[in-house]
């Protein structure tokens, strides 16, 4: 228990061991011991046999799927979450509430409802899927069916990270900026951006760890081909799951674990670095 | 803003009135169509088909169910979030990071794992499973985790555990922790201090956290997919929608997207709280200033 001494100074606040004590009682009970189960059941296999099942091919095509397609949701969802953030912060216009409460929708609407409406909605026979699907392009079932999904559930991340950082942001400097001759364009690229960038990319940090294991939007939109390259790693480790293979199961899900563990950490040290520049100021 | 010239002044309105339009399009595009759309769906057999949809003996079934799993997973992630911020902003103490970084974990990781987690620990393979059977002999019980509703139970407490610690940490870090400081040293006890002074902070956050997590807890489908097989036994709402819709027929369809109907305007109630709630905390600061 080395790990969670307290500092040595006065505490005059009750109730630290008992409060620790629940605390890491019920982390330990309800989410790092049967995660841990994941693990110990996978170092019972080999390395080569861990190495096969994770290089199967099917499973290297649904990281290949997963990574790419949240890469691409998160890209795009930093661009929009930008913009709306800047919306929303900088401007007044009616219904602004309400679009400000509607960020947060992915949040709310549980994920299988989103899944099979969105999945409805792009199929042929949906609007506006018919639309593209008259023009030759079709969405559902493919990976531009992924990607949309991925973008529907990651949108109030990037939008909630940049916020916050934008409300603080003191008109000030761009009104210097302009009177001192920068154009807007130089403004926003030299002194806005960089405030706003470790915020961007925290919000794109947490999209994309959210995409690469999302399940229940994305299934019923992305198809499940093995052929067409549009299963998703949760799809995968669920069909693991129902074929009994738990060994394969638990393999992937480690590699999965590990990259969301090492997004996890990338985004706090960002975040970190940030409050501790803030409180040098 | 007059300290732009009129021509800077009108490019910026011009700028303005762009992203508003982006953003508008966007949200409309990406967030109302689909709520738009569940209803539209939801209603293609008439108004009689739909009532009929959701009286089912597996929508029932699947309504208790989830309102089980729901009512537990909110008590024990309440009472956990209370304490842990409590631990969390009212103290100091090494290994502080990697605490709140570890209560976030459910929230980053793929909620398949969460029920592939339990599984294994619960599971025909899990090292857990022994213990449950020697208890089962021991007290004559057949209590069963894995595929039966203390799984679902679970993996609900599982994946919406960080919810409610989540939305009251970041009140308690800007409230600071003098006052209580200064009630403990004028002799009042823990539990005095947290009524009293504590509670009137986190109120409003504890109910939206507690509304979030509700609005989660319904609305989970990995994890509890993965530890859920039997319709009309273990079966929550969304594995229900889950079942309707993968049943292929048109009707049945229908009936998936009538469901789904009472979870959207779940959603929107949560929505709706979540503005007002905003909205008040946000006045309160400005008078406060």
């Amino acid at each position: 228990m080395a790990l969670f001494k307290r500092n040595k100074q006065v505490r005059v606040i009750p109730g630290f061991k008992l409060t620790l004590g629940i605390t890491i009682a019920l982390l330990s009970l309800l989410v790092l011991i049967p995660l841990a189960s994941v693990l110990v059941y996978s170092f019972k296999l080999s390395p080569s046999e861990f190495w096969k099942l994770i290089t199967a091919s099917n499973v290297l095509n649904a990281f290949a799927t997963s990574i790419v397609c949240a890469l691409i949701a998160a890209l795009i969802n930093s661009v929009f979450g930008l913009i709306l953030a800047w919306v929303l912060v900088k401007y007044d216009f009616p219904g602004k509430r309400i679009l400000d409460g509607l960020i947060e929708l992915p949040f709310a609407l549980p994920t299988a409802v989103a899944g099979i409406t969105l999945s409805k909605m792009y199929s042929d026979t949906g609007f506006p899927g018919s639309f593209f699907s008259s023009i030759g392009l079709d969405i559902s079932y493919t990976k531009i069916g992924i990607v949309i999904a991925l973008i529907f559930i990651g949108i109030p991340f990037t939008v909630r990270a940049v916020q916050p950082v934008l409300e603080k942001l003191d008109n000030q400097y761009e009104e210097a900026a302009y009177i001192l001759g920068s154009s807007r364009r130089r403004t926003f690229r030299k002194v806005i951006f960089p405030e706003l960038f470790p915020s961007l990319l925290t919000g794109f940090g947490l999209a994309l760890a959210r995409g690469i294991g999302e399940y229940g939007s994305v299934i019923y939109i992305s198809g499940n081909s093995a052929k067409d390259n549009t299963q998703v790693v949760s799809y995968v480790i669920m069909q693991k799951l129902e074929r009994m293979d738990y060994a394969s199961a638990t393999a992937i899900a480690l590699v999965l674990l590990i990259i969301s563990f090492v997004l996890l950490f990338v985004i706090n040290i960002i975040q970190i670095r940030r409050s501790r520049r803030i409180s040098v100021r | 803003m007059e300290i732009f010239d009129q021509k800077e002044a009108r490019s910026r309105k011009i700028t303005k009135y762009i992203l508003i339009g982006l953003s508008v399009l966007f949200i409309a595009v990406m967030l109302i169509l689909p709520l738009a759309s569940v209803i539209v769906n939801s209603l293609r057999e008439g108004v009689d088909y739909y009532f009929k949809a959701l009286s089912t003996d597996y929508v029932t079934s699947a309504l208790v169910v989830t309102f089980i799993a729901t009512v537990i997973a909110v008590a024990v992630n309440t009472v956990f979030g209370l304490v842990a911020s409590w631990v969390i902003t009212k103290f100091d103490f090494k290994g502080k990071n990697v605490l709140s970084t570890l209560i976030d974990i459910p929230f980053s990781i793929s909620p398949v794992i969460a029920g592939l987690a339990f599984i294994m620990t619960f599971g025909r393979l899990g090292w857990a499973s022994e213990i449950i059977d020697s208890i089962n002999s021991a007290l004559g019980t057949d209590i069963q985790i894995v595929f039966a509703i203390p799984g679902v139970v679970l993996a609900t407490i599982f994946v919406t555990f960080p919810f409610v610690s989540r939305e009251i940490v970041p009140v308690l870090n800007t409230v600071g922790k003098d006052e209580e400081e200064a009630a403990s040293i004028l002799g009042a006890g823990g539990f005095k201090i947290f009524r009293k002074i504590t509670f009137p902070h986190i109120k409003w956050a504890l109910v939206y956290g507690i509304i979030l997590c509700t609005a989660r807890a319904l609305g989970e489908f990995g994890a509890v997919h993965a530890l859920s097989k039997t319709r009309g036994g273990t079966f929550t709402l969304p594995l229900e929608i889950d079942a309707l819709y993968m049943s292929g027929s048109a009707d049945s369809i229908t009936a998936a997207f009538a469901v789904s109907s009472l979870l959207v305007l779940i959603a929107v109630a949560v929505l709706i709280v979540r503005n007002v709630f905003e909205f008040r905390t946000k006045s309160k600061n400005r008078k406060g200033k």
